[in-house]
């Protein structure tokens, strides 16, 4: 049995990787939400100077995950954990860089006269960051239920995007003066939405691990 | 009286020439015994036409003995006894008065040690054509031996030294001869008993090759305790256990998620 302990000592060892990605991912998106409601540049440049270390732990989750597939050849659960690990990883890299893009349009609206306060954007990031959660806590207790509940949340982003999206665009029209900023924060609802969408797949890769169930692309 | 347990279905690809998936053998409730010990418990199970079915399990768990059932390999044993019907192309070869001559010609057997006889390449696949008399003149002979040699990939290796002896061939030139010795005789179904337990890599390589070339003409049937070798010959897999035939279903589906959590257990290696 000696080689199978190695094994889960593996399995836990990729999935402690992608818990460190996620949280990673999670924060970023967090402190660049913050950085933009307190204009806080100097928050905002933090998020981007850690990004290269998210980087990293996503080509890490990748080569353990290699790994264990050229010297385990896991198969049934731990095939579909593996497989699952490795399609979330670049999914959480990517969210990060989406934080990433937020934190450069904080920096870039905190050098601009404070537009008036958009409580529905920071509700749609505090929708996306509960997602995000959500998910990396179904992901790590293999739970399916609560991953398809997390999923229809992104119908929430959805309906504050479509919202956020009218009224800038009418705010534009009526306000050139702004018009510049006001896309800049357009560009951060659009970076939230694609977050949730982001959420999605990794609640759809939950479900797959722990039911062998494929989803998406059917709800 | 055991209660009748219904063969499980599953859904097979057809097969690569296209046309429906027929049953080629059904086994309804098989038992056997050694003795007074039950080795096998009520197995029900459809092998389909020209495809790989694997059987998997642990040391003991029956695959072999379960193997040996279907060409009335276990007849030979003294004590033994069967329970239950085993229908090739519906027919049941244990009914009174089956031809076990002809059942083994139809459904022939490669072993985990192969055993040339100590004869030239040549007259080792002639052999059964010779004793059976199945074929009428030399040319016809040479014809088959030469066909059997190219179905087990074995003929350009072989074909400018067939009057050499067959033990001087490699282990794994060995046993693709003794799988020709079984293809010589144009049999629909080849049992294969871990074909690849004593090869090396490459060896082994070939043989996984060549029965997955085989199933074009051929039923496989294939014991292996490899399970990655069952995942990548075979159509189908079933896994044992105690004598009992707790899961059978599709490789892919076996291999990705199986449905009995003990199946499961033993695939990732958590058995026991």
């Amino acid at each position: 049995m000696e080689v199978h302990r190695h094994l889960d000592e593996e399995l836990a060892a990729l999935r402690d990787n992608v818990l460190r990605l996620g949280g990673e991912a999670e924060i970023a998106l967090r402190r660049a939400m913050h950085s933009l409601a307190e204009r806080d540049t100097t928050e905002a440049r933090e998020v981007l100077d850690h990004d290269d270390a998210v980087d990293q732990l996503e080509v890490e989750v990748d080569q353990r995950a290699v790994d264990i597939f050229a010297l385990r050849q896991p198969a049934a659960r731990d095939l579909r954990f593996v497989m699952s690990v490795t399609k979330m990883a670049p999914v959480l890299e990517r969210i990060a860089d989406h934080a990433c893009n937020i934190a450069r349009a904080a920096i870039d609206l905190n050098n601009e006269p404070e537009l008036k306060n958009h409580a529905r954007l920071h509700q749609m990031g505090e929708i996306a960051l509960e997602m995000l959660a959500g998910a990396l806590d179904a992901f790590t207790k293999n739970d399916a239920t609560a991953a398809r509940q997390i999923i229809t949340r992104d119908n929430e982003i959805n309906e504050l995007y479509n919202r956020i999206f009218h009224d800038l665009i009418e705010k534009m029209a009526n306000e050139p003066a702004t018009a510049t900023r006001d896309a800049r924060l357009l560009f951060v609802a659009k970076h939230l939405e694609r977050i949730g969408d982001y959420v999605t797949d990794i609640c759809e890769l939950t479900v797959y691990m722990a039911e062998a169930a494929v989803i998406k692309h059917r709800h | 009286m055991p209660a009748t347990i219904t063969a499980p279905t599953f859904e097979v690809k057809s097969r690569p020439t296209g046309g429906p998936v027929t049953t080629k053998i059904e086994v309804e409730n098989l038992s056997f015994y050694y003795g007074r010990t039950q080795a096998l418990q009520n197995i029900s199970l459809k092998i389909p036409e020209r495809h790989v079915t694997a059987f998997i399990g642990p040391s003991g768990c029956g695959k072999t003995t379960f193997l040996r059932t279907l060409n009335r390999m276990n007849d030979v044993i003294p004590g033994t006894r069967v329970e239950g019907r085993v229908l090739l192309d519906g027919e049941d070869i244990y009914a009174p008065g089956a031809d076990v001559v002809e059942l083994r010609r139809k459904v022939g057997m490669v072993f985990q040690k192969s055993n040339p006889f100590p004869k030239s390449i040549f007259d080792n696949v002639a052999y059964g054509l010779k004793i059976n008399r199945l074929t009428s003149n030399k040319g016809e002979l040479h014809d088959r031996v030469e066909k059997a040699l190219q179905d087990a990939a074995l003929w350009m290796e072989v074909k400018d030294r067939l009057k050499s002896s067959a033990l001087g061939l490699s282990g794994g030139q060995q046993q693709r001869l003794c799988i020709a010795r079984a293809l010589a005789i144009r049999p629909e179904v080849v049992l294969m008993d871990e074909p690849a337990s004593a090869l090396d890599p490459i060896a082994t390589s070939k043989i996984e090759e060549l029965i997955f070339d085989l199933k074009r003409q051929y039923t496989i049937v294939i014991v292996t305790h490899n399970m990655q070798q069952a995942a990548r010959v075979s159509d189908l897999t079933a896994f044992f256990l105690l004598g009992k035939l707790i899961e059978v279903n599709t490789t892919e589906k076996m291999f990705t998620a199986p449905t009995e959590r003990v199946t499961e257990d033993y695939i990732t290696g958590r058995f026991g």
